[in-house]
């Protein structure tokens, strides 16, 4: 016998959800927007306000403050310095815009989801699939749906970063809080301490370190994701790669490509070392 | 005043605490219980009080459900089934809020592995109490400081916990639990953790302690020596279930069952046994005010004794006299027994275990004075009382 099985219409579904989804969800979406691009120019104007030079001065001794290591601190002055000759400046400053906005938000939500699935089991056991569903799904693909919400454009590389990069925030945080031991918990129990005391005193502080992990995780997967979002204009380093792909210009592209690999480097050692404090 | 009382308190581990509770009733065996419903039995109906002031030692070995129990009193375990009265106030029937208050105002607890805050100083964690129940800063620095100075940690505050040795970190662990000044200190194996040497030193501390602030105490221990050393009273747990309860001596001399008798088989008894329930204690003495030669000498023989005790109008302890000594005064003509006196004697208090009174009555040949902390004489020791106690309760000289 022979027959057909009718193919499950699962694209067209998740087409309805989203067309559902812009419609409906369009207060949200504006918010969003309004808040994503207010940061980015901000922080943009911000770092563009004075001369590169001054600025890589600036960034140098950020740097050096915060981790005290002169080979760290060396690395930053002369890569930004070979990023301001290679005429990269503004593209890294706003990658960097883009990167640091990105991670604020994604970690200002995946932090609090993050301690409440480390207090709520049941939750962690409905967010661990839907975590590995979207650390798994190609990185591509959230720039689709991107596009319907905010259209073309920073905001929309923004959400897509955001959704990619907030998956180790969350895991990072609930695993911090569960490897704190029971034995703390159970004492501050005792003293009579409620719910809230006992995060703020003894879980938070106990997990701080493995939580840094995760925000430098998700720091780490929004740069790789600010790249890739340029396909769908997000400008920054990301652009003048893409723009060197289109054009096939290998010397421009890894030009940019290297300016990508400095400034992974530098947040890279900058938040080891504030996790390890 | 009974101040904790535990009325056939019993907590299942379990999905089916219900279902296995009920099989408990039914006078299952726990294996059978475990193997039907999954359900593990922690404590099995157990009841007894602590009275105010006192030290309760509950012992057994591990997994014999020492530690849930005392976890069940301040309901950090929710008991499955029972009465838990603390201060007349029935534990269980408390809210969240109640329950949390209640710990707060009670109990002071004392962990095993210590559990200090590894990223607060040992003042932040001595504070961490009193900065739960929102206490004024400058006060909680001051009675945090105190409850340092308390266990001997002064000048100890700002450094953190893995600075601190393990003798030390649970000092830092019992400040913490004093700084409140609670009614009650739960402490579960709190000494366990610690070398001998130094277990040995934080017991004698927490009885020197306990002289003072008379706390109600809930001791938890797999020590025995440990046990009869700090405890009023002792309750013997086995597998979730009270064995025996009573004061180190009752246990040690009417084991209630082979168990029991097993457990403390292995006790050296001459460290349990004390002065005071070895000596004799009426007996005739001389006063120094009234007594000559010749009365002292009318006393020795009347009671076939070649030594007396000499003591003075309050009682104290003056010395000793010697027949042959005393003989010799009356020979001479004597009225006044002062020269015949041996002031230099060795004295011991009645809480002095019978290993230490061995050696002191080995070199000399006269009895041991038991004497109480104002010098006054309480009974005495020979080296046939001493052996005959000890043979008595079946140990080996």
């Amino acid at each position: 016998m022979n027959f057909e099985l009718p193919r499950i219409p699962l694209g067209e579904g998740i087409e309805a959800v989203l067309d559902f989804l812009v419609k409906h969800l369009a207060f949200a979406t504006k918010a969003f927007s309004a808040i994503a691009d207010q940061g980015i120019r901000v922080m943009e104007t911000a770092m563009m306000a004075v001369h590169p030079v001054l600025m890589i001065v600036i960034l140098t001794g950020i740097v050096f403050y915060l981790t005290r290591q002169r080979g760290v601190t060396v690395f930053t002055f002369l890569g930004m310095g070979l990023i301001w000759n290679l005429g990269l400046w503004s593209a890294t400053v706003s990658t960097l815009s883009l990167v640091l906005v990105a991670t604020l938000i994604a970690i200002s939500i995946g932090i609090p989801i993050g301690i409440f699935c480390a207090l709520n089991n049941h939750a962690y056991n409905f967010v661990r699939p839907v975590l590995d569903f979207m650390q798994t799904l190609p990185a591509f693909v959230y720039l689709i749906p991107a596009i319907p919400f905010f259209g073309l454009g920073r905001v929309a590389a923004i959400f897509a970063t955001v959704i990619f990069s907030m998956p180790p925030a969350i895991r990072f945080t609930t695993l911090g809080i569960k490897q704190v031991p029971r034995e703390l918990v159970e004492c501050a129990d005792a003293f009579g301490a409620d719910r809230w005391q006992k995060l703020i005193k003894i879980q938070l502080p106990l997990a701080k370190s493995t939580i840094m992990g995760g925000v430098n995780q998700t720091i780490m997967l929004a740069l790789s994701m600010v790249v890739i979002a340029a396909m769908i204009g997000a400008r920054g380093l990301g652009g003048e790669v893409w723009r060197a792909i289109q054009r096939l210009q290998p010397g421009a592209g890894f030009e940019a490509g290297i300016g990508i690999v400095i400034v992974a480097i530098i947040l890279d050692r900058v938040l080891q070392k504030l996790a390890k404090q | 005043m009974e101040k904790i009382i535990l009325k056939n308190v019993t907590k299942v581990f379990g999905d089916n605490p219900k279902k296995a509770l009920a099989m408990l009733k039914e006078g299952k065996a726990k294996d059978e219980i475990q193997a039907k419903t999954g359900a593990v039995i922690g404590v099995d109906n157990v009841s007894f009080s602590v009275d105010e002031g006192e030290i309760v030692v509950v012992m057994g070995l591990s997994g014999s459900g020492k530690s849930t129990l005392v976890r069940c009193i301040n309901r950090l375990f929710e008991p499955t089934s029972g009465e838990i009265i603390v201060d007349g106030q029935d534990v269980r029937k408390l809210n969240t809020d109640q329950l949390r208050e209640f710990r707060r105002e009670k109990f002071g607890m004392v962990f095993q592995n210590f559990a200090l805050f590894p990223h607060r100083t040992v003042v932040h964690n001595v504070e961490f109490g009193l900065e739960i129940q929102n206490a004024d800063k400058t006060v909680r620095r001051e009675k945090a400081d105190k409850a340092l100075e308390l266990v001997g940690l002064k000048g100890w505050g700002e450094k953190f916990p893995s600075e601190l040795s393990g003798g030390m970190q649970q000092r830092v662990g019992l400040a913490r639990a004093l700084a409140l000044d609670p009614d009650i200190l739960l402490m579960d194996e709190a000494f366990s953790a610690l070398d001998p040497l130094i277990r040995r030193d934080m017991q004698d501390e927490l009885i020197s302690l306990q002289q003072s602030m008379r706390k109600t105490i809930v001791f938890i221990s797999h020590d025995l020596d440990e046990a009869l050393k700090l405890g009023d009273r002792i309750v013997l747990m086995k597998d979730g279930a009270v064995v025996q309860i009573g004061t180190p001596e009752d246990i040690l001399m009417k084991p209630s069952n082979e168990y029991v008798a097993k457990f403390v088989e292995e006790v050296d008894i001459t460290k349990v046994l004390t002065a005071e329930s070895i000596m004799k204690k009426s007996q005739d003495v001389a006063y120094l005010s009234t007594d000559g030669p010749r009365a002292a000498m009318r006393k020795m023989k009347n009671n076939a004794i070649a030594s007396l005790f000499v003591l003075d109008k309050q009682g104290k302890v003056h010395g000793i006299v010697f027949a042959d000594e005393v003989a010799k005064l009356i020979e001479k003509g004597e009225k006044d027994l002062d020269q015949a006196i041996v002031k230099d004697i060795a004295t011991v208090s009645p809480d002095t275990p019978a290993s230490e009174l061995f050696p002191l009555l080995q070199g000399i040949s006269h009895p041991v004075a038991v004497v109480d902390e104002n010098h006054k004489l309480k009974g005495i020791i020979v080296k046939g009382l001493l052996m005959a106690a000890i043979a008595e309760r079946g140990g080996n000289v």
